[in-house]
């Protein structure tokens, strides 16, 4: 869900840098943050393959964290105003994936929405997107509901097969916790917010921390044998095996959803209602009338094709890359991309074209590892 | 005799009778990250100092591999095929890159020796 950002102003640092430079990150700009991309002794290949097998340890607290309440009605009524999914139909304690629209359809950002109560969402959005999106918001519905930055807690993501037994030593509620559910709840008299989710295609929770207590609670975290910290590099692997979009590279304001393959964020009422920006060019597109997909695309051989590379079936275009890399779970390499409608089926054989030379690669369903999401 | 020199874009060139063995540095390789694919010259192929010989490519990203000197590729580490993780285990061992029939010794001159490189890396 992330985009990185050239920024010539200093560097913000979350209140977790200390652990990463302590720990060995190998810290980059990322969105206006000092991150870690990796962390000595682990470096991406094994980060990846931690989060896959054990626990990892995220840290993703320059992600912007809101609440929004109502005036004198359900916020979810106006955030509907300017998001296709159903919000007012989302029940306390469960949250959902959804995108800002701008008038023509295009994606402001990608973000979640959890409902905490009757009067209050919780929102959380890209890094590298929150001024944008809180001011869009401001904008469309602030005369109708109220927007608190939360920018006094730092959020972790705690993801993998291991994630649930190391959670539940802190939070006994989490065995009883399914795939895009939330809490509140507390560790030695601090509230968390918790939710069951994340962005690694594996099992997982976020867990939403006081920044005072960020350090001291990390610490425990890691105590557990089975958590790892992982930097951005595996945290770009993993989501890109799990099909999910990275904000500025698969999808921006230039990508509708439906361009996006991301139908299922639009349920059916409003499908059939609208009411949302950009509602007639979707509903268009719903009936029938697209250029472009977005696809998975798995290159043959060894050879990572990578963001830019341009598509070919022939000698005509149809398509390019926006994320592609090595996936480590997959021992190969994997992309996205968007292609024109007509060639988007699965099996239709293209050439990327890698430094002058045709790579054969093949579209195929995404994602190119399981999801391992507990849902029932 | 031999001897290894060292380039400001962090390759080595181990220099015996006339060929120079090619590959990435230590430095190089903790900065790349964990190589995953590794793109070679062709035998034959004619490389120019400072142009591009090959591509050296990690989970993030690709980087360009630069020829230290001109001359005519005589051999290529086909094993990095299979294992391209050797260049993070034995950068200046197992994992060369390729061997080059040097065309002119005075592209060795502007080249370091491994102290003055290790003093360039110390600054970067």
């Amino acid at each position: 869900m992330e985009a990185a950002e050239k920024n010539d102003t200093p560097l913000l640092k979350t209140a977790l840098w200390p652990i990463h430079t302590s720990m060995g990150g190998k810290m980059v700009p990322f969105a206006g943050y000092d991150m870690p991309v990796q962390y000595d002794g682990m470096g991406v290949l094994k980060e990846h393959v931690h989060t896959r097998t054990e626990a990892g340890l995220f840290d993703v607290s320059h992600m912007g964290q809101a609440i929004l309440t109502g005036n004198a009605e359900d916020p979810a009524i106006a955030l509907e105003t300017i998001v296709p999914g159903d919000i007012v139909g989302l029940e306390p304690g469960k949250m959902r994936y959804t995108v800002l629209l701008n008038d023509d359809g295009g994606i402001i950002d990608d973000l979640m929405v959890t409902r905490w109560d009757a009067r209050t969402l919780l929102v959380v959005v890209n890094a590298a997107c929150k001024e944008k999106d809180f001011a869009f918001i401001q904008s469309k519905i602030g005369s109708r509901t109220k927007l608190q930055y939360l920018g006094d807690r730092a959020l972790l993501a705690l993801q993998g097969p291991k994630a649930e037994q190391v959670a539940s030593i802190f939070f006994p509620d989490v065995l009883k916790m399914k795939f895009m559910e939330s809490v509140k709840t507390s560790y030695k008299g601090h509230e968390i917010f918790l939710s069951r989710s994340g962005y690694t295609g594996e099992d997982g929770f976020e867990i939403s921390v006081p920044e005072a207590f960020a350090v001291e609670f990390t610490k425990e975290l890691l105590q557990e044998p089975e958590v790892k910290l992982i930097g951005l590099g595996a945290r770009d692997s993993l989501r890109l095996e799990a099909g999910l979009c990275l904000y500025g590279h698969d999808i921006d304001d230039h990508s509708t959803p439906i361009d996006a393959n991301l139908k299922w964020v639009i349920p059916k009422r409003r499908r059939e209602q609208g009411g949302f920006p950009g509602y007639d060019k979707i509903k268009k597109q719903l009936d029938g009338s697209t250029f472009i997909l977005r696809v998975g695309i798995r290159p043959e051989g060894r050879a990572p094709i990578r963001e830019k590379t341009e598509l070919f079936i022939g000698d005509k275009k149809v398509g390019v890359i926006t994320s592609g890399g090595f996936g480590p779970t997959v021992d190969g390499p994997v992309a996205m991309g968007y292609v024109n409608s007509d060639v988007a089926k699965t099996g239709t054989k293209l050439n990327a074209m890698l430094r002058g030379v045709a790579r054969p690669c093949e579209i195929v369903a995404l994602p190119f590892v399981k999801t391992n999401y507990k849902k029932d | 005799m031999t001897k290894i020199l060292f380039s400001e874009d962090h390759e080595y060139i181990r220099i015996e009778n006339g060929v120079g063995t090619v590959g990435v540095t230590d430095f190089a390789q903790k900065a790349l990250g964990d190589v995953v694919y590794v793109e070679l010259p062709k035998i034959g192929a004619s490389l120019t100092k400072g142009g591009q010989a090959g591509v050296v490519e990690s989970v993030k990203s690709a980087s360009e591999l630069y020829s230290p000197v001109s001359g005519e590729v005589v051999e290529i580490n086909s094993a990095l095929s299979g294992d391209p993780a050797l260049v993070n285990t034995d950068p200046l061992g197992k994992a060369w890159f390729f061997k080059v029939k040097i065309a002119n010794e005075n592209d060795l001159s502007g080249l370091k020796d491994e102290a003055a490189y290790n003093d360039y890396i110390k600054g970067l």
